[in-house]
């Protein structure tokens, strides 16, 4: 993963609205006075939900003035943690996890579709507008191997045909049923195996 | 205290040592990157490993604390071979480029390789290249060779207090930078030129300049403010190529400010490098011989009393001893004032021109009130030290009217002058903080010196500290913070009007005089009428500009001088070149002009002129109390805090192309919001 890129545009003020400034609120007084600084990766998360899902340098300095602490420290946070997105994302951001397990259930199949079919770079909108995905480390699934995020959502054990769907179904702004596309009810194991005893490779 | 074992030494270490300063105590060297002991610790570098008994892996030296009873190995096998393994992941993405790199010669990476180093690598992989970043006019960025040991983050953040440094991405793809790039916004912020290990950091005025093994080093003192850094003047021939600090824990420690480092090109500039005579009113270059004559011819012909000489704000003292001899013996006059503005000076004790709590102590003081002063442009090093104690301490500070960022907090109060008086009657709060205080410090600026009821300030403020028990024999909390460094040592030597009244440049302001002998004074503030003035000095600048004749001179580089320190130490700045081309040391030039009038010399030599100052100064103790306080008033007027142009506040710096682009920067700078 290289270095995140800044948004070339950048809209010029950020604030927060009335409910998000009550939960900021709510979430600084959570630490001891004076250390408000604390507060500064939750309050980035709220800009990032309040801003379609992405963090302007408006808002940086926004949350840095509203901790009183120096843009500096706000900016190596944002660009620190990969969940924080710098430029503008799609309404429907897929989120492909590449992590080993992931990896080797044939992950970078999955992000052959996407460079194919949403665009030739992560982080770039799609011709649409709607649409963009990104590479992203382990998200926990790897029982349902390989998996992406869309979203809030996870939708796993697919293959390159069934993101084809998936892609094809969000461009007409349908939202695809989340969790397994191979039938499964979350992690249950397959062909509703209870044990291991006769399965040679295990 | 604790013991411990270092390589089968014993050592004895205080309380909250690490193990790193232990080793050292013992005699170990240990290589680091990232630790510096004046700044926080980070433990990131890893390079500084040692051996510790019962540890199963080798520990950061840096990052542990000593305990009592470790045994510690620096010297083993393995703590090589983890040295090695450091040095290796340091050196993957390090680029070759040692011959086109600035640091090379005086470089901590280069020189650990010689020792820790493997002779080839085994990455295959592409080297990581990180796009240069814009950090100002000073400092110039490689970032490729940065090995993020975070050394100037920590020191910006730290030390000078300016908050724009950090480190964005992750891992490999870590980058140094300043928020947006945009200049760091401090006096100090060259240092981290010096704190960087590597040459990803370097100077950028200095670039490509020469090579450190060419240079030759000369240890001397600064000029540009009263502080007296302690530097070291690199040379190329006659050329001063780049200044850096020299370690002194009293005074600047490691660091040294912006102007003192890169206000050295303005040496080059600007230079008066021949005599000048003014004929038909217009300057023309002339021989040592016709200009000495022109002056002569008028000085014997012009009535003594009609003769006025005024002491520049970087004189040395030999020079300012030498003019003082001059106007004694030679003109028989005693019209030599070391002030341009009218500052109240009482000269009775030495104590009441020094800054007493001295630059050290300001450190344990626990509270601090500026009058009239921003400590910030006017001492940055001192300033960056009243930083250091509140980092510390959180020691209250407070300043008459509000000053500006000065990269700490501090409370505002009222900058009438009937704040002070109710503060000496005990009617305001702050009465009772320095009563309470054990070690406080109050600060005079020069602006609060010059105004109408500074006598009354400054006296009866003193009798205030004093009756409270304030100025006593281990602590004064009387202080005056000069602007320049000639100021102190011109007051030791006496040279004001009688009485430190404004006599000589009330004088000056109604063109009372008809000679005026100019040492290096630019900042006079009056209309030339029919004088005719006599500049000595190094610049053509202000003073320059109005002189009937020029009498070119050497700058603090150019020739041995003493000088006194604001706190009243006597450094010494050493010669590193020569003087441009007809140009003399000051005292030589005023010796030879001496000669020329009565046909016989002031001194036979330097030697003699510097045992006669010696002398004055140890006989010259202050006690005589020639000193009449003059009848004050209270007045309540308004303290405004003089803003000083920090970038060109000399001649030196004024002909310095890399202080006009600092201050051009700064100028176009908008606020941006570190101070929040």
């Amino acid at each position: 993963m290289a270095i995140k890129k800044i948004s070339k545009a950048q809209p010029e003020k950020f604030e927060f609205n009335k409910k998000n400034k009550e939960t900021a609120d709510s979430i600084i007084k959570n630490y001891p006075s004076g250390k408000q600084q604390s507060a500064v990766m939750a309050l980035l998360y709220l800009a990032q939900k309040q801003n379609d899902n992405w963090i302007p340098l408006s808002a940086m300095k926004y949350i840095a003035k509203y901790l009183d602490m120096p843009y500096i420290k706000v900016y190596e946070v944002a660009t620190f943690y990969s969940m924080y997105n710098l430029t503008p994302v799609g309404k429907y951001f897929f989120q492909v996890c590449t992590t080993t397990p992931c990896m080797l259930r044939g992950a970078y199949n999955l992000v052959d579709v996407c460079k194919r079919k949403i665009s030739e770079e992560e982080n770039r909108l799609s011709k649409d507008g709607k649409t963009s995905w990104l590479e992203v480390e382990c998200l926990g699934a790897c029982v349902n191997a390989p998996m992406l995020q869309l979203n809030e959502d996870y939708y796993e054990d697919l293959d390159p045909k069934k993101l084809e769907q998936i892609i094809d179904k969000i461009s007409n702004d349908e939202v695809p049923q989340p969790g397994s596309y191979r039938g499964r009810l979350s992690s249950e194991p397959e062909n509703t195996r209870k044990t291991l005893i006769g399965n040679k490779n295990a | 205290m604790l013991k411990l074992k270092v390589n089968d030494i014993d050592v004895e270490v205080e309380e909250g040592t690490t193990v790193l300063q232990a080793c050292e105590q013992a005699g170990a060297e240990i290589p680091r990157f990232c630790y510096h002991e004046k700044l926080s610790i980070a433990g990131n570098c890893r390079m500084c490993l040692v051996e510790m008994e019962k540890s199963p892996k080798p520990i950061a030296s840096c990052a542990m604390p000593a305990a009592e009873g470790m045994v510690l190995k620096t010297n083993t096998e393995k703590v090589k071979k983890a040295r090695k393994g450091v040095m290796e992941f340091l050196l993957a993405n390090h680029p070759l480029d040692c011959p086109v790199c600035d640091q090379g010669g005086e470089c901590d990476l280069q020189d650990q390789s010689m020792y820790y180093g493997i002779d080839k690598s085994r990455f295959k992989e592409n080297k990581r290249y990180v796009p240069e970043k814009y950090m100002g006019p000073l400092i110039k960025t490689q970032m490729t060779r940065c090995i993020h040991c975070t050394r100037c983050i920590r020191f910006a953040t730290e030390v000078a207090g300016v908050p724009e440094l950090g480190a964005i991405g992750r891992g490999e793809n870590m980058q140094i930078t300043t928020y947006l790039e945009k200049a760091m916004e401090s006096e100090l912020s060259a240092n981290v030129i010096d704190l960087c290990p590597v040459g990803a950091l370097t100077s950028k005025p200095y670039v490509f300049e020469a090579r450190p093994w060419e240079l030759k080093k000369t240890e001397t003192i600064d000029v540009m403010d009263a502080v007296g850094s302690n530097i070291r003047v690199d040379t190329y021939g006659w050329e001063v190529k780049r200044v850096l600090p020299r370690i002194n824990e009293e005074i600047n420690e490691e660091w040294i400010s912006d102007k003192t480092r890169y206000a050295c090109d303005g040496l080059k500039n600007q230079r008066l490098d021949t005599p000048y005579v003014k004929i038909n009113n217009k300057l023309k270059p002339s021989s040592w011989d016709e200009a000495f004559k022109a002056v002569s011819e008028r000085i014997s012909t012009a009535k003594s009393e009609k003769i006025a000489g005024f002491i520049g704000d970087m004189t040395n003292m030999e020079t300012t001893y030498a003019a003082k001899d001059f106007f004694e013996k030679t003109i028989k006059s005693e019209n030599l004032e070391s002030r341009y503005e009218k500052l109240y000076i009482n000269t009775n004790v030495r104590s009441n021109y020094l800054f007493n709590s001295s630059i050290e102590g300001i450190e344990i003081s626990d509270l601090i009130i500026l009058i009239g002063t921003n400590p910030r442009f006017e001492a940055t090093i001192l300033n960056s030290r009243i930083r250091k104690n509140y980092l510390k301490n959180k020691t209250e500070i407070i300043s008459l009217g509000d000053v500006g960022d000065l990269t700490y907090p501090y409370q505002v109060i009222s900058n009438n002058t009937e704040t002070i008086k109710d503060i000496i009657d005990n009617k305001h709060e702050i009465s009772e903080k320095i009563k309470k205080s054990k070690y406080p410090s109050i600060i005079f600026g020069q602006s609060v010196l010059k105004l109408k009821s500074a006598p009354y300030i400054f006296e009866e403020f003193k009798k205030y500290l004093l009756e409270n028990n304030k100025i006593s024999d281990d602590w004064n909390a009387l202080n005056i913070l000069s602007k320049n460094s000639s100021t102190v040592g011109s007051y030791d030597l006496n040279v004001l009007s009688k009485n430190s009244s404004y006599e000589i440049l009330n004088k000056l302001e109604n063109n009372n005089f008809e000679i005026l002998i100019l040492f290096g004074q630019d900042n006079l503030n009056f209309e030339k009428k029919n004088e005719f003035i006599i500049y000595i000095g190094s610049h053509g600048d202000k003073g320059a500009s109005i002189a009937d004749v020029i009498l070119p001179g050497a700058t603090y580089t150019e020739q041995d001088g003493y000088f006194t320190n604001l706190e009243g130490k006597l450094q010494k700045a050493y010669k590193a070149s020569y003087p441009p081309g007809e140009a003399k040391e000051d005292w030589q030039i005023i010796n030879e002009l001496s000669s020329f009038i009565k046909r016989k010399n002031l001194y036979k030599d330097k030697n003699q002129l510097i045992d006669s100052l010696i002398n004055y100064l140890n006989l010259n103790n202050k006690n005589e109390t020639d000193f009449v306080v003059p009848e004050y008033n209270f007045k309540s007027e308004k303290i405004i805090t003089e803003e000083i142009d920090y970038y060109h506040s000399n001649v030196i710096a004024r002909a310095s192309k890399t202080m006009s682009e600092c201050k051009n920067i700064r100028m176009s700078l908008p606020k941006t919001g570190t101070n929040n």
